[in-house]
């Protein structure tokens, strides 16, 4: 081992049942550095850090500790802290019940001779330590008078106080304001001169600039690289975690077409929020427009859309559609008002498979007339194969269980579902995905087709390019908050940019 | 001060404001006589015992509602044994206490380790001693001198005070006076309260009952906690078991029924809360006092029926309650 690393890992493998979670990662922190763990939701940092305390067990690779014999296999977080990781949770892990003195040193109190605990010297060593990291508190009051960012950096005193050599913070900084993040960062700092190896996962990008050396990414559980802060700017780091090569990207001119600015707007958002999913927002869709919301996993796009459509129930914030002012509680609600959404996780939310190709089609057709008011079936058999027509789904009858068919007809019969409804608003979230390239053309040109008939739809898509193709404006989410809009010539360049951010992309 | 100390300060009070009330509305009827606080003591030294144990299981967030039946089963195995089984009043003793350890173990084990619901284990126990109460004797069963000196002896030992006297129809003074129950409540009492405060364990008992997961992050062993918490509450149910019973110096099937109920609700005027991790066992005694002085001032009243203490006992209960949830409210105000 290099002389100032303090923890290595190599070839982590890790599998949950069905996926591989990590393969073949490496990592490297070295001593009195602050490395940060970057990827979008799902890429593996938090399976990456449970291995590594003893959570979760990995299958292969091994884990060297700085002043440990041998590789090291943590069973529990107790074994983790024997060796000098700590971590730090975005939930704190302390007992606001008790002293901030208590929670500093239960389990290791000092003791008198009598081996009662000594509560003097608890608080004096408590008072030292909290001097010593500058944190101003008076240690002899309950935990639970103190802000969360206080009692974080308690939980990083208690683990630094426990000698680690390795403080492991996670999402530390997502319950907390800008000054309360400042204070974090000053005792980061302090602690990384103290030789303290820092890792730090978060989302928000701009906290990676201030205070980290070292950036490690991760992409779908595999290792993307480790880079040199300076070396690596916002916009690589953005087409690092979302797995595009930049520079090699010719940009897309997208073919275009032009919408008349002054068609009147279908869905006016204003304000709208849900609360921890979505801050507030506004919004405007004209008729026959293909609005894309874009953004990194996890910033918020689904949400967005689902609080419009009243999956998430708006808890601020007005909405218009069609010129009106509405109250949305509900799904069904949203449905009489001619929307519709196709959800993001097919399988979950989207088919009911052992359900026909007929009965998915008709499914939120049958739902919005109510109960009572049931098709009949000739009619039924009428709008199946109107739509399988249309939509060129594929399968032996209409009567097949959709089970049968392959993702890309299941995802067209969804599409028949909305479209079966004469929806004026369609938002389609990621309606593409694992499906072919031929069957995605052939979605990406009937959203085109939709908008020339003058209805409104958002589109949501981790492919960029697609989304250059298809959308007249974009959206642009980032940590659960729409930062901005993109609008005349959309190129996969400014549309990346706007999603790192900082850079100026307007 | 904060609001868990205010709640103690408003029990306490009321305390002493519940019992001032007694003195002036029965000055005539000796309430004010240092005795008449004494018997309260004497009537209550069982109750305080098991309080002080259901506190530490309250402290962990569980609750225990076997006590009452365990009493029940000591009263009658004491009663039983040493009439029937010749055992001597030392030796049935340490076999009560020996049981009450072995009844605690089994219930800590399933709560902590098996992780079943507190309420649903002690509920099982609380059956099971009630059980073996009548499986044992369907009997009323009295304890006299004849069955066994030593326990009568005990039982009646009197330790006077030295001041404080009054003066009988007879023209004696008779000194006011207590028995072996309450100084064995006092001291489980004290013990309990330094253990609470200065060891590890007490300390841990809390903890568990702020946040289990961050008590096990933080390195503590929150099963054996929670079992050590019912080995420990059980323990002292047994030795309140033994003062209740010199108390009554008698055994049935039917007795102390109800008694949980009376410990969960003293340590819940004294400001234990049910969701574990706040309360003291000074709260949990003064609930105790609160709870005697009401049973005290109805039968001292001699008119009133004699459910009123549970009326009284309800009105407060509920009274804390709302009191501990405004403070909580306040406080999440505050903290937003």
């Amino acid at each position: 081992m290099q002389d100032n690393v303090v923890l290595t890992m190599r070839g982590i493998c890790m599998t949950f049942p069905g996926v591989k979670a990590l393969e073949n990662v490496d990592f490297t922190l070295r001593k009195g550095e602050i490395h940060a763990l970057m990827g979008e939701n799902g890429a593996g940092k938090s399976t990456l850090i449970k291995c590594l305390t003893g959570i979760n067990d990995f299958e292969a690779g091994e884990i060297h500790v700085d002043g440990v014999e041998g590789a090291v296999k943590n069973h529990s977080t107790l074994d983790a802290q024997k060796v000098g990781i700590s971590t730090v949770y975005q939930e704190v892990n302390l007992c606001p019940n008790l002293s901030v003195a208590e929670n500093l040193y239960i389990g290791r109190e000092p003791l008198t001779p009598w081996h009662s605990i000594d509560r003097r010297a608890m608080i004096k060593q408590a008072e030292e330590l909290t001097k010593r990291l500058d944190i101003k508190v008076d240690v002899t009051q309950n935990l639970e008078n103190y802000s969360l960012a206080i009692q974080q950096m308690i939980a990083i005193a208690r683990a630094v106080d426990m000698k680690c050599k390795v403080l492991i913070l996670d999402e530390p900084t997502s319950s907390l304001d800008d000054s309360e993040v400042e204070k974090l960062f000053k005792m980061m700092k302090g602690l990384k001169e103290q030789g303290v190896g820092i890792v730090f996962v978060t989302h928000f990008l701009e906290q990676v600039y201030a205070v980290c050396d070292r950036i490690t990414v991760l992409r779908n559980g595999t290792l993307v690289g480790e880079y040199p802060v300076a070396e690596l700017p916002r916009v690589k780091l953005v087409a690092a975690m979302m797995g595009k090569d930049f520079d090699d990207l010719a940009s897309i001119k997208p073919e275009g077409f032009k919408v008349d600015e002054n068609a009147p707007c279908q869905i006016e958002a204003e304000g709208l929020s849900h609360y921890g999913t979505i801050k507030p927002f506004d919004l405007k869709i004209h008729k026959g427009e293909v609005i894309g919301l874009t953004g990194l996993l996890g910033s918020g796009r689904s949400e967005l859309a689902r609080t419009i459509y009243g999956a998430d129930k708006a808890n601020t914030g007005t909405l218009k559609v069609a010129g009106k002012q509405v109250k949305i509680n509900q799904p069904i609600d949203a449905m009489n008002l001619g929307m519709g959404l196709l959800p993001d996780d097919r399988k979950a939310e989207g088919i009911i498979g052992s359900l026909s190709v007929r009965e998915n089609i008709i499914l939120a057709l049958q739902a919005k007339r109510g109960m009572f008011r049931q098709l009949s079936r000739a009619k039924q058999e009428e709008i199946a194969d109107h739509y399988i027509d249309i939509v060129r789904i594929k399968t032996a009858s209409r009567e097949t269980p959709i089970a049968q068919l392959s993702g890309g007809n299941q995802q067209k019969a969804i599409l028949a579902r909305w479209l079966a409804t004469d929806p004026d608003f369609l938002i389609l979230d990621e309606p593409t995905r694992g499906i072919d390239v031929g069957t995605k053309t052939e979605i990406q040109k009937l959203i085109i087709q939709l908008a020339s008939e003058g209805k409104s739809i958002m589109f949501i898509s981790s492919e960029i390019e697609e989304m250059l193709r298809t959308c007249n404006r974009m959206a642009v989410l980032r940590d659960g908050e729409k930062v901005g809009e993109l609008d005349g010539e959309l190129t996969q360049e400014r549309v990346m940019s706007a999603i790192a951010g900082g850079a100026k992309s307007e | 001060m904060n609001s868990n100390t205010l709640l103690l300060f408003i029990t306490i009070i009321l305390f002493f404001v519940l019992y001032a009330a007694g003195c002036i509305a029965y000055s005539g009827k000796g309430f004010t006589n240092v005795q008449t606080f004494l018997n309260i003591l004497r009537g209550n030294a069982g109750l305080l015992c098991v309080a002080c144990g259901m506190t530490c299981v309250m402290l962990t967030g569980g609750i225990d509602i076997s006590v009452g039946s365990v009493v029940a089963l000591d009263c009658m195995m004491l009663a039983y044994g040493m009439a029937n089984w010749g055992i001597k009043a030392p030796m049935m003793c340490v076999l009560v206490l020996l049981t009450g350890l072995l009844f605690g173990l089994v219930q800590g084990y399933c709560i902590g380790y098996l992780e079943i619901q507190p309420f649903i284990v002690s509920m099982a126990g609380m059956f099971f001693a009630r059980g073996m109460t009548a499986v044992i004797s369907t009997d009323q069963l009295s304890i006299t001198a004849e069955i066994s000196q030593t326990f009568y002896d005990w039982a009646n030992y009197r330790i006077y005070l030295p001041f404080g006297g009054v003066v009988n129809k007879a023209g004696k003074t008779i000194m006011p006076y207590f028995g072996v129950g309450v100084v064995i409540a006092l001291v489980v009492l004290v013990l309990i309260f330094l253990m609470l405060r200065y060891t590890k364990f007490g300390r841990a008992l809390y903890a568990v009952g702020g946040s289990e997961q961050s008590a096990a992050m933080m390195g503590l062993n929150v099963k054996r906690t929670k079992m050590l918490a019912y080995v420990l509450c059980s323990f002292l149910t047994s030795i309140g078991g033994i003062c209740f019973c010199m108390n009554t110096m008698s055994a049935s099937a039917q007795q102390a029924t109800g008694l949980e109920m009376d410990a969960i609700s003293s340590a819940v005027i004294g400001g234990t809360l049910l969701t574990g991790g706040v309360g003291n066992v000074i709260g949990t005694f003064f609930g105790v006092l609160i709870n005697g002085t009401i049973s005290s001032i109805v039968k001292t009243n001699g008119k009133l029926a004699s459910s009123w203490p549970n009326v009284l006992t309800a009105i407060l209960l509920c009274f804390f309650i709302v009191l501990q949830s405004i403070f909580a409210l306040l406080k999440n105000r505050k903290s937003k």
